[in-house]
């Protein structure tokens, strides 16, 4: 159920350049259903900035009720939330949209992101490798500075960094380290910016791939028609990035 | 006890608070927070006879205190609205408001006579206002002539009262609200949205992809609280007020100025409980400023 509620910060940190890690805490947590899902943060309490703004899930832990997203500070909004300490409380709206499907991998699934659409594969991660799928992650940055959770992905299984400026890992894009891999796993998931996406589902026509859209958001559930994509599905219709999404079978969204 | 009840043609309201058309798609999504009864009445997003696509993306920029939008009346057409949207709405002690939109004044004519037959659509907006389409749409409501001519148009087959929303986009609100009125509205509803940009600043490029987008929220309250006063002062047909509504002070601005019911639009989006609050919030403070009813506050500022 999407649930409203005012959840404590209890952690905040600057993790690379510009990139926040922010750990909240409420009931609102054990309304999670898949990795992938998202929120609506509303960044302060006045009407300046206006709207909330989506983030995804990071990672979750049930136990102790909290989840924690990862985000970069560019905007208004997010230098807003970047400003957030532990014990202030923070509105949040969710969780939202459907997010990644773990039990469509059979075996050894390939995680592929970029920028900040790694985020949501690191709680993907989590769950695939707690199923008992070998997962590979292959993340793309700006620069070596911009790099965040490299060594967590790492804990979890092989893992491939690219940058565009070549400071750390491959130069270029994941792409370029996708053409270097085998072609041994049965499903790829991958999230980050609509070109990336595009080059990942042409790299695998005949691999089953799930992937995370973004899209300018208005209400974040489905009521305002801000969110829209065509769709292969129908000419006659369009899919909702923030209720049918943002997660959708390869194949589905014309972008 | 104060009294929340508001009684406007077709309308029977248990309190004066609605959501506007657009921004509470058909009901379903905020249906899962919470009790849709407790709202005075529902506007629906607007019905075209054909299912429309809308604009391409991005439809939608953050301004200051408000937003752009031009989603360009997506809606699933008139056949799906009838079939599947308003009886999903029946279950709810909730009269609706049809929101109409249409290119000729043949399309609002099919949609009006149509929807409102629907048995818990209790009165009909007709969108003469919307910026963010090609044709049709606001170019009824900037001209008195061709508004009055509308609204008798859809009133001939209409089975339910008529309110005309009306565009802020004028030079003149008042002629057009009287041109409305001689046409035989029942009310007036306003305001759409104000016409607006935003550019890139880095691209100089229109951040929305319509080049305009409507401007709503607070940004634009001050602007639709003079409207509502100055057609107020010239008329005695019912006015639903909108306009940046997003607490109860702001409703009772509204009210004072002379609207006899308030819709909440972009605030929805802020806080999807925002209806439902200012709802529960509104008996105390009729009770805190000496009312013990709606309709003893509507208007005030008129009579001072
Ligand atoms: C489903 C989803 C999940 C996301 N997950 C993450 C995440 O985990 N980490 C992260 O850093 N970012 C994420 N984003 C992108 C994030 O929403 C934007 O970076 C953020 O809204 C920008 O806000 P701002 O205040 O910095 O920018 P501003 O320029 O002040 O934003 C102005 C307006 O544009 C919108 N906007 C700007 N950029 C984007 C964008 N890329 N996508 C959608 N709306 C945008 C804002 O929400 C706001 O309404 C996600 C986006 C979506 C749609
Ligand atoms: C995303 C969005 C969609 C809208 N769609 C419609 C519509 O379909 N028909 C209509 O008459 N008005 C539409 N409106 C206008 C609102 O109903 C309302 O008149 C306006 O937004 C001012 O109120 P507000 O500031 O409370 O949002 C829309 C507004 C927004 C923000
Ligand atoms: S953001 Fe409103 S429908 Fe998706």
């Amino acid at each position: 159920m999407i649930k409203q509620e005012r959840m404590v910060v209890t952690n905040q940190q600057e993790i690379a350049h510009h990139i926040f890690e922010l750990t909240v805490q409420g009931g609102l947590t054990g309304e999670m259903k898949a990795p992938g899902q998202f929120v609506h943060v509303r960044v302060a309490d006045s009407f300046e900035p206006l709207l909330r703004r989506p983030i995804s899930v990071a990672s979750i832990d049930f136990e102790s009720n909290q989840f924690t997203m990862i985000y970069r500070a560019e905007g208004r909004g997010t230098t807003l939330l970047s400003e957030k300490k532990a014990g202030d409380t923070v509105d949040i709206l969710g969780p939202l949209g459907n997010g990644f499907p773990v039990e469509q991998a059979k075996q050894k699934a390939y995680l592929i992101g970029g920028g900040i659409g790694v985020p949501p594969l690191y709680e993907l991660a989590k769950e695939l490798n707690a199923k008992g799928i070998e997962t590979v992650h292959i993340l793309g940055f700006e620069s070596k500075g911009a790099v965040f959770y490299e060594d967590k992905f790492r804990a979890l299984g092989d893992t491939h960094i690219a940058t565009v400026d070549g400071s750390h890992g491959t130069q270029g894009f994941v792409t370029h380290i996708l053409n270097e891999l085998p072609k041994d796993f049965d499903t790829y998931y991958s999230c980050g910016p609509t070109p990336m996406l595009e080059a990942v589902q042409w790299a695998y026509p005949e691999k089953q791939g799930f992937l995370s859209y973004e899209q300018r958001m208005g209400c974040g559930i489905g009521a305002c028609f801000a969110c829209v994509c065509r769709t292969t599905k129908s000419e006659t219709d369009y899919i909702k990035v923030c209720s049918d999404g943002p997660v959708f079978p390869a194949g589905v969204v014309i972008s | 006890m104060t009294n929340l009840n508001v009684q406007l043609p077709g309308l029977n309201l248990k309190n004066p608070i609605m959501p506007a058309s657009g921004c509470f798609g058909f009901g379903k999504e905020y249906s899962q927070l919470y009790d849709l009864s407790a709202l005075g009445a529902i506007m629906i997003k607007a019905t075209t006879v054909e299912t429309r696509l809308g604009n391409p993306t991005p439809r939608v920029a953050e301004t200051a205190s408000g937003m752009l939008n031009a989603i360009g009346l997506q809606n699933p057409g008139l056949q799906k609205v009838l079939g599947e949207e308003l009886p999903r709405l029946e279950q709810y002690d909730v009269p609706i408001i049809a929101n109409v939109a249409g290119t000729t004044t043949e399309d609002y004519v099919e949609v009006a006579k149509a929807i409102s037959e629907s048995p818990n659509v209790h009165a009909l907006e007709i969108n003469i206002s919307c910026p963010n389409v090609k044709q049709g749409g606001i170019t009824f409501g900037t001209d008195p002539d061709i508004a009055r001519e509308l609204t008798r148009a859809v009133k001939d087959v209409s089975s339910v009262p008529v309110y005309i929303k009306l565009s802020p986009n004028v030079t003149d609100i008042v002629s057009i609200a009287k041109a409305v009125e001689e046409g035989g509205a029942d009310g007036i509803t306003m305001i759409n949205t104000l016409l607006g940009m935003r550019l890139d600043a880095k691209t100089g490029r229109p951040v929305i992809a319509n080049i305009t987008g409507g401007l709503s929220g607070p940004a634009v309250k001050p602007v639709a609280l003079r409207m509502v006063y100055e057609v107020r002062k010239q008329t005695d047909l019912p006015i639903i007020g909108m306009g940046g509504v997003a607490d109860v002070n702001d409703v009772i601005d509204f009210l004072s100025a002379g609207a006899n019911a308030v819709a909440v639009g972009t605030a929805n989006f802020v806080n999807p409980f925002v209806c439902p609050e200012i709802i529960g919030q509104l008996p105390e403070r009729l009770h805190e400023l000496g009312y013990e009813s709606i309709e003893e506050l509507v208007g005030r500022s008129h009579r001072l």
